[in-house]
């Protein structure tokens, strides 16, 4: 397995398990940590912390009705959970998830890339991408922060090469024009805390055929 | 069982020098269990043994910082409380899904109340990463389960050094009072100081995930 050389920074891992990284974001964090096992480590480092700072918590008084109800639940059947989504092919389980189990569905964009929206509203959207070698890979808006974590193939930008495992964060600062390898077509996880901004998308995928 | 049987009679009719080694043997592993924390030994036997004592021990340890805990994040007595009985009935039922040489009971726990929260707050489950598969029999490995343990202790240590008000931002940003954009601005927040505190048991965590990914 190729190794993974962009990985999820700290800041981004402490919010996520804290919990209060948007939700789109999230599946794309608990997707790269599923793939990663340095940030699989480095998550269980920041839950240590917030596991140290538990323990030091001021004990609070507790009902003591409230140890015997829990005693006695203990024999109860759990209302059985809905196991967590396996991985299936090159999706993850939290995309698997996302996907609610079911295959992508996907639409044309033109030019043989394709997309498969997972989620879209107000607070943000989250989508498959799926662009043949030598595409440029689509802007997913450029009013926030855009996180694209690589499951197939590579792209390559000016910031560098991303291939699978691999997770690109790009702020509204960030000119890039990231286009998918050659090989496999490049296959991608994409978010941004913004809503889809359909819009963007032509001018920038049309850059890399008026430069050929 | 785990770790450290009871001594095992059978050992008296067997010859001599394999008496020693087993002795030797148990006399190291009895050591171990020494150092490795009571709130390890409760939930192991939690996991494995369905022990309802040691439960109740665990119980009486975490509930009522618990609810301390989820207090400071800004709930009332009686969501707190109703967090706290969830939690502990998570603790009981998902209990296989606890790893010594991975995680300490703590940061465990803590991960368990923070996706409750959310939880609640959100009305949908969040995304969580793939759990590891490991296999049913396999023992932990003591030595490991003493190193991590050690480190988070140099870990507490370094949180009861930090300035009052760098405690304060670290229990913001872990209670979720701040977003990423705020941990990331917050340069007084070390996490880089406290991650290489652990950094040892993250080397080890480290290659034990890579073998149980390259059989």
């Amino acid at each position: 397995m190729k190794t993974i050389t962009h990985h999820t920074p700290d800041p981004m891992l402490a919010a996520y398990a804290a919990g209060t990284l948007p939700p789109v974001f999230e599946v794309v964090v608990a997707t790269h940590v599923s793939m990663c096992d340095t940030c699989r480590a480095s998550l269980a480092a920041h839950q240590a912390v917030g596991g140290a700072l538990l323990e030091s918590a001021d004990a609070a008084d507790l009902p003591e009705r409230l140890k015997s109800d829990v005693m006695a639940l203990l024999d109860m059947p759990a209302v059985d959970p809905q196991p967590a989504p396996r991985r299936s092919g090159i999706y993850p389980g939290p995309v698997m998830q996302a996907l609610k189990s079911r295959p992508p569905r996907w639409k044309s964009l033109g030019f043989g890339v394709r997309q498969s929206i997972l989620s879209d509203g107000p607070d943000g959207s989250l989508r498959l991408l799926h662009i043949p070698p030598g595409r440029a890979v689509p802007d997913h808006g450029h009013n926030g922060m855009e996180l694209t974590l690589v499951l197939q193939g590579r792209f390559d930008d000016e910031t560098g090469t991303f291939g699978v495992g691999d997770l690109e964060i790009a702020d509204e600062d960030l000119e890039h024009t990231p286009i998918a390898g050659a090989g496999d077509p490049c296959i991608c996880l994409a978010a941004t805390d913004a809503p889809l901004r359909f819009r963007t998308f032509v001018p920038r995928l049309l850059q890399p055929l008026f430069r050929i | 069982m785990l770790l450290v049987a009871e001594p095992d009679q059978s050992v008296r009719n067997v010859p001599p020098p394999v008496v020693h080694c087993r002795a030797r043997k148990e006399k190291d592993a009895v050591a171990r269990k020494r150092e490795i924390s009571e709130q390890t030994a409760w939930m192991l036997a939690i996991r494995d043994r369905r022990d309802k004592q040691a439960f109740a021990r665990l119980f009486d340890h975490f509930a009522p910082r618990l609810k301390g805990f989820v207090v400071r994040s800004g709930l009332d007595a009686a969501q707190a409380e109703e967090i706290v009985q969830d939690v502990m009935l998570t603790i009981w039922r998902k209990a296989d899904q606890f790893d010594p040489e991975r995680a300490q009971v703590s940061g465990w726990i803590y991960q368990i109340t923070r996706n409750r929260q959310i939880d609640v707050v959100r009305r949908v489950g969040r995304a969580m990463p793939e759990e590891l598969k490991h296999e049913d029999d396999h023992e932990p490995d003591a030595g490991q389960v003493v190193a991590l343990e050690q480190e988070t202790g140099k870990l507490k240590q370094a949180l009861k050094r930090l300035k009052p008000e760098q405690r304060m931002m670290i229990e913001k940003a872990y209670l979720g009072d701040l977003t990423h954009q705020e941990i990331q601005a917050e340069t007084g927040l070390p996490l880089g100081t406290i991650k290489s505190r652990i950094r040892l048991g993250l080397d080890r965590l480290r290659h034990e995930l890579k073998e149980l990914r390259e059989p």
